[in-house]
């Protein structure tokens, strides 16, 4: 099964488990059923709490932390995670702050999601990962699909949250297979601990990288651990976080202890990246182990051409992971 | 809409001593919030609704308790005349003890109950569109209720709420306290059109009320909030008020023409003239009691937030 797909059953899931639920979106019934077909089939079964709206992303932004706040559970798509700047008014004065700014705890159980990254020649407006930009909110987490995260355990503990998450879905990430039952390949297999899924070549040898990456990113990181494996003898191991923010590396601390080499790969462009932040919590844990810094991956300091042989020269690829382990 | 109230007296119409209570009551939770901040006694800012007292007054009467009220920076009376708790929003302004809001929100964030006051201009009505959304599925005939000043139709967001409130049929009940002035900006240099003209574009039902007499306003309110409630729709209602204070503490640039314009259109010292025995024994109620009020808060301990 292809990780849009599941995405999709897992919206089904939560729509028939509770009458409270309500998703909103442009262009999300059916038949159309949303730009990326995430939202196929929900109105057909779920009718009037599956919206399509107008063009407003603040105004359903807000209208979900309306529901939250009256006591529903909301999902709002974003069509582009690109147009979430417009309701970052939303995201930051009102949903986040009003879980504390009122002196007591206030449950705003509001999904939003953001199907984000290039690849596919969108273009500068369309293709955009800006998880950075919404780090460091406070009553605001961050979270990001991967193929090995459940994807209805994880949209299930974010409403558990009662607070505002931002769910970050890598585009290509949808057409590609969720991963099951410890298998990834041939090579990889994986196990969740903590929130993370630890990926790891099959056999004994224990490894001298650890890459840690959003859910976006895998099938780079794996292409690279691959490449690295085989033309260069370097063991690593993927650690891929469900929640980017706050993140809590304590689950995978072990890992990180045992590698001499730690290398952080983000979609984001360059500078105040999510990396420098895991950086920040990992580097006083990690100081005596590691053999230099850490190295941060992320795409150029720059605006996402469209052309495809330009739109390479400025994403990560795999091989910009494979250089940055190798140096 | 335009209702007769026979007997008139100097052109106001009998008040309950309820209404005219609370109008005073706010009126002087106002002045003494002006005269704590003189005396550096208050942290912060405030923004009192000094001579817009009547308006959230004349509203209240028809809100149900099941029905949501969104506030804006010129909350206090909003606040006071659905939940008579000046003790409790004093608190809260000044980080005492028995703050509405542990002294987190201040003056401009407030929640209790049902009501929800915020500070950025025009972010609550897409909310309230999200409570009414849900008042209609669960509790059909109640409404969210969101004042907003006329400068605040200069954010998008007022007209995204707006059109989706009237695709979706949302109770919402829009009342924009219209005093002709935003901080600083007089509203013919802020808004093209009108009001009325921008309601008109979305289908959704207006009425622009002239009247400071609280009955009045209740009177023209109530077919809007009627078909608010029972055709589950929005409605505009706009009422013409005049700040008779400054914006926030002293920031006011007005001429001494404008201000003085402003003081004729205060509906205070008309139900003086008009009423004043009943205006007289209210007013010193209210100011003894709103005086006690503040004496009582200020010898309260700082408020504790318990952070979770
Ligand atoms: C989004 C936003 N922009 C600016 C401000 C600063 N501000 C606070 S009140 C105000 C004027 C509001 O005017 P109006 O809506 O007419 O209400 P009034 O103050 O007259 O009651 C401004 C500019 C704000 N709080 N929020």
């Amino acid at each position: 099964m292809r990780v849009a797909e599941h995405l999709n059953e897992a919206l089904h899931a939560l729509l028939d488990a509770d009458p409270s639920v309500h998703v909103l979106g442009e262009d999300i019934v059916d038949p159309y059923g949303g730009a990326f077909k995430i939202t196929k089939g929900l109105s057909t079964k779920h009718g009037s709490r599956v919206i399509s709206t107008p063009l407003s992303e603040g105004g359903i932004v807000g209208v979900g932390a309306g529901l939250a706040l009256a006591g529903d559970r909301a999902i709002v798509e974003i069509m582009f995670g690109d147009f979430a700047a417009l309701a970052f008014d939303q995201l930051l004065n009102f949903a986040s702050k009003s879980t504390t700014m009122y002196g007591r705890r206030v449950p705003i159980p509001l999904i939003v999601r953001c199907p984000t990254g290039g690849r596919r020649g969108y273009g500068p407006t369309h293709s955009q990962s800006l998880q950075k930009h919404f780090i460091g909110v406070p009553g605001l987490d961050l979270y990001e699909l991967s193929p090995f995260h459940d994807a209805h355990a994880l949209l299930t503990t974010m409403f558990a949250r009662q607070t505002p998450c931002v769910l970050f879905e890598d585009k290509v990430l949808y057409t590609r297979r969720i991963c099951r039952d410890g298998l990834v390949d041939d090579l990889f297999r994986f196990e969740l601990t903590g929130g993370w899924a630890r990926v790891y070549a099959d056999g004994d040898v224990p490894p001298g990288c650890a890459i840690i990456a959003p859910g976006g990113l895998t099938d780079r990181a794996l292409e690279a651990m691959r490449e690295l494996l085989i033309e260069h003898e370097i063991t690593c191991v993927l650690l891929v976080p469900e929640r980017l923010y706050p993140l809590d590396p304590a689950p995978v601390m072990d890992v990180l202890r045992g590698v001499g080499t730690v290398v952080v790969a983000e979609d984001g462009s360059a500078g105040g990246t999510w990396g420098a932040e895991v950086s920040r919590l990992l580097h006083p844990e990690l100081w005596a182990s590691l053999s230099g810094p850490i190295r941060l991956v992320s795409a150029a300091d720059s605006i996402i051409p469209t052309a495809a042989h330009l739109e390479r020269e400025v994403l990560v690829q795999a091989d910009t992971i494979r250089r940055a382990v190798l140096a | 809409m335009v209702v007769v109230i026979e007997e008139r007296v100097l052109g106001l119409t009998p008040v309950a001593d309820a209404d005219l209570g609370r109008m005073l009551r706010i009126r002087h939770f106002e002045r003494a919030l002006l005269r704590l901040f003189e005396r550096g006694q208050l942290n912060g800012t405030t923004h009192t609704c000094l001579g817009q007292e009547h308006v959230p007054v004349a509203v209240s009467g028809l809100l149900d308790p099941d029905d949501y009220v969104f506030s804006n920076h010129r909350g206090h009376g909003h606040f006071l005349a659905r939940h008579d708790q000046p003790d409790a929003l004093l608190a809260e302004i000044m980080g005492r003890a028995g703050a509405v809001c542990n002294g987190v929100g201040g003056s401009q964030h407030v929640y209790h109950g049902r009501f929800l006051s915020t500070g950025v201009q025009g972010e609550s009505l897409p909310v309230a569109v999200g409570v009414a959304l849900r008042l209609k599925r669960v509790t059909p005939g109640r409404l969210a209720c969101a004042y907003i000043g006329d400068g605040t139709w200069g954010e998008g967001s007022v007209y995204e709420a707006l059109n989706m409130a009237q695709l979706w049929r949302a109770p919402l009940l829009v009342v924009v306290e219209h005093n002709g002035i935003a901080q600083s900006t007089p509203t013919t240099a802020q808004l093209s059109g009108s009001i009325a003209g921008r309601a008109a574009g979305f289908g959704i039902p207006h009425h622009r009320i002239e009247s400071v007499d609280v009955n009045v306003i209740r009177a023209e309110l109530e077919p809007l909030v009627t078909l608010a409630r029972t055709e589950s729709r929005p409605v505009v209602a706009e009422i013409a008020v005049h700040r008779a204070g400054p914006h926030s503490k002293g920031d006011d640039t007005r001429t001494p023409a404008e201000l003085v314009a402003a003081a004729q259109g205060d509906w205070q010292p008309r139900y003086a003239e008009a009423f004043p025995a009943q205006f007289a024994r209210l007013d010193e109620e209210q100011r003894a009691s709103i005086g006690r009020i503040v004496d009582d808060v200020l010898i309260r301990p700082a408020s504790v937030w318990e952070r979770s």
